[in-house]
Parts: structure tokens; C-alpha cells; sequence
């Protein structure tokens, strides 16, 4: 099991160009561990984390799209596995923060926590590489790679909660950053 | 008064409002003379959805790359979307251009007026939450789909438009 905001760092040690999209907690703390005009927060609804990601990866195929999604927001929308497997978009990196509980509204545990396989159900959806990863050095050591292999890319972090971030909703939201966001892409 | 609605001519009009990609969740009212032919013209990328939620966000997710988009759908599917459809297109402020089946609706009664509870409620939610909308029952309602589309993007705020009879 790796701390979230560990295995976030690693990934932000790894980060040059990409788009990142992440929701609820992991979008709290990537804000911080990898500032950039290039993260999309402003995903506004529950559960819809990937399918913006795949908007932005059908509509920049020349840029890569990474998206940290939460397990209880991919229970609320696993049709989307099955949508971005269809469309198959090879820049999309879908990596699931999984904790096994709602961890912003009062860390319940998500139905099936422990026993869903989300490896299992992106592979049976049709996405072209999955992983799994519980260890930050395997995470470290697998990512160079992951961010140049053709997607669709499921990634699946064993994770628990770490340092605590301070949450801003109005933030993750706001329209300024997502107008500086649609700025940055225009230019990358 | 033309009472046709020709498919053709919808097509047209969003080529003219510079919509390439249609993501779509089949319509019984849409799909056989609109969307089966947009997933044959080489002209449009069809993006299918499993739920229509999604496509609201795929819509925002094209807008921030942009690239423009008509989220095709029936009416059900708007009713099911109300989350998104408020925090993400109206609070948001994302242009998800949306074309509507009213499935079962009633030839020229307007939408509100329908005998159909789920057709009759429609407008009056769009309405509630500050969207934007036209109905599509004829061949001259058809003009209005590239200014509405504009509009949309403008103003970066949703648009519907209520497919009110079957096309042609």
C-alpha cells in the first residue's frame, strides 16, 4: 500500500508536458505537488473524471492525458471503461487512486472495496494495458515507460491516505483556472 | 408550412455551425435517419457513450481542446443527466450543445402541452435552470441550429435542441 500523496510525488518526478485531470482528494493534493496551468480540476460532478479525459484526448491527440480517478468515482461511472476502450484513445492514462472508501465524505467503504477487481473490469472493457501497483518503487520504476506506451493505459494504485492537504473546493472549480487551463493547451 | 423535418438538412446545419464530433447514445427517434448516417459520413467522428452524463463531460473536455461537439441524445437521457447538466454545463460555463429526441411527443403540440408526463416536464426544467432552448419540428425550425450553436459557444453555456419529430 502506498501513501497517495507519495505515490502522487513520484508521478509528478515524472510529469513533463501531460494533461492532468484529477478529482475530489488526489486533485487537492496534485494542485500542490505539481502546480501547473496544464491540470484539470474542473471536473464538477462526481464520477466524471475520465470522461473529460477522454474529451481532451480525442480533442489533443498530439498531448498525452493523464487522469487520477478515485475508485468511489469510477463505481459511480464504470460505463466509462467500456466508452474509452471504444473510442481507444492512445494518449489516455486512466490511473485509479484506490482506497476502498469514500474518503471525502466520511471514508465509508465503497461497495465491493477489497474484492473488486477495476484491473479486471478495464481489461474485460477492452483497454490495451493495465497495471497494478502497491509498491512506490515498482510505480517509479514502470512509469518512464507507461508514459510513452500506446493507451488506452489503465493503472490501478493500491493507496491510502497520506499528509493531509487543505481542500478548496472553489478552487478545483473555478473558471479562472479552467480559462488560464484552456490558455496553456491552446500553446502546449 | 414545410411539416418535415429531413434529416439532411440538420446534418448540414451543424457542418455549418463547425460540429466534426457527435457523441451519441441511440436515440429510437434520431438514430435511424440521423445518427446512423453521421456514423457514416467521414465527415464526423462519433463518440458512443454508455450514459449520457458522460458525454456532458466529453463535451467540456473537447470545448477546453477546441474542438466542437453536439451531444446527441433522447430526452430521457437529459432527465438523467440533471447533476452533470447543472454543475458541469450551467455552473461550469461549458458550451455542451445538446440535440434532444422528445420521443412519443405529440405532432405540433409544443413540448410543455405534451399528454407525456416525462415529455411535459422538459422545457419547464431547462427553463428553471437557465438553458437555452429551440424546438426542431420542421424544416424551418433547422436555421436555428448553427446560430443556437454559436450562441452557445459565445457565451460558453449550453444549448438544447428538442428534436420534436422524427427526421426524415
Amino acid at each position: 500500500m502506498m501513501k497517495r500523496d507519495e505515490c502522487l510525488k513520484v508521478l509528478a518526478r515524472h510529469r513533463s508536458n501531460e494533461i492532468v485531470v484529477a478529482v475530489w482528494k488526489a486533485a487537492h493534493e496534485w494542485i500542490h505537488i505539481s502546480p501547473s496551468d496544464l491540470n484539470y480540476t474542473f471536473v464538477g460532478a462526481m464520477g466524471q473524471g475520465a470522461s473529460h479525459a477522454l474529451g481532451l484526448a480525442v480533442g489533443r491527440p498530439d498531448k498525452r492525458v493523464i487522469v487520477l480517478d478515485g475508485d468511489g468515482s469510477l463505481l459511480m461511472n464504470l460505463g466509462c471503461l467500456v466508452t474509452i476502450a471504444n473510442a481507444a484513445p492512445r494518449n489516455l492514462v486512466h490511473c485509479l487512486c484506490e482506497n476502498g472508501v469514500y474518503e471525502t465524505n466520511g471514508s465509508v467503504a465503497v461497495p465491493g472495496a477489497g474484492r473488486v477487481s477495476f484491473t479486471g473490469l478495464a481489461r474485460e472493457a477492452g483497454y490495451a494495458k493495465v497495471y497494478e501497483f502497491s509498491l512506490l518503487e515498482d510505480w517509479d520504476r514502470a512509469l518512464d515507460r507507461i508514459l510513452k506506451e500506446d493507451g488506452p493505459i489503465f493503472v490501478d494504485l493500491k493507496v491510502e491516505m497520506g499528509e493531509d492537504y487543505p481542500e478548496d473546493f472553489r478552487r478545483l472549480y473555478s473558471i479562472q483556472h479552467r480559462e488560464a487551463f484552456r490558455r496553456a493547451l491552446k500553446n502546449a | 408550412m414545410d411539416q418535415t423535418l429531413k434529416a439532411d438538412e440538420i446534418v448540414r446545419e451543424l457542418k455549418r455551425a463547425g460540429i466534426r464530433i457527435v457523441v451519441a447514445l441511440p436515440d429510437r427517434m434520431t438514430s435511424e435517419h440521423l445518427l446512423k448516417p453521421i456514423l457514416r459520413n467521414p465527415d464526423f467522428r462519433v463518440l458512443q457513450v454508455c450514459k449520457e452524463d458522460e458525454g456532458i463531460s466529453i463535451c467540456s473536455g473537447l470545448y477546453c481542446a477546441d474542438q466542437r461537439a453536439l451531444l446527441l441524445i433522447q430526452y430521457t437521457g437529459l432527465l438523467d443527466s440533471m447533476n452533470s447538466l447543472s454543475r458541469i454545463a450551467v455552473e461550469g460555463q461549458n458550451p455542451v450543445c445538446m440535440m434532444v429526441g422528445l420521443l412519443g411527443k405529440e405532432p405540433g403540440v409544443p413540448p410543455a402541452q405534451s399528454k407525456r408526463y416525462g415529455l411535459r416536464i422538459v422545457v419547464p426544467i431547462l427553463d428553471v435552470m437557465g438553458i437555452e432552448h429551440h424546438l426542431i419540428e420542421s424544416s424551418q425550425d433547422v436555421s436555428k441550429i448553427a446560430p443556437a450553436v454559436e450562441r452557445a459557444y459565445a457565451n460558453s453555456m449550453p444549448v438544447a435542441l428538442l428534436v420534436g419529430r422524427e427526421p426524415a
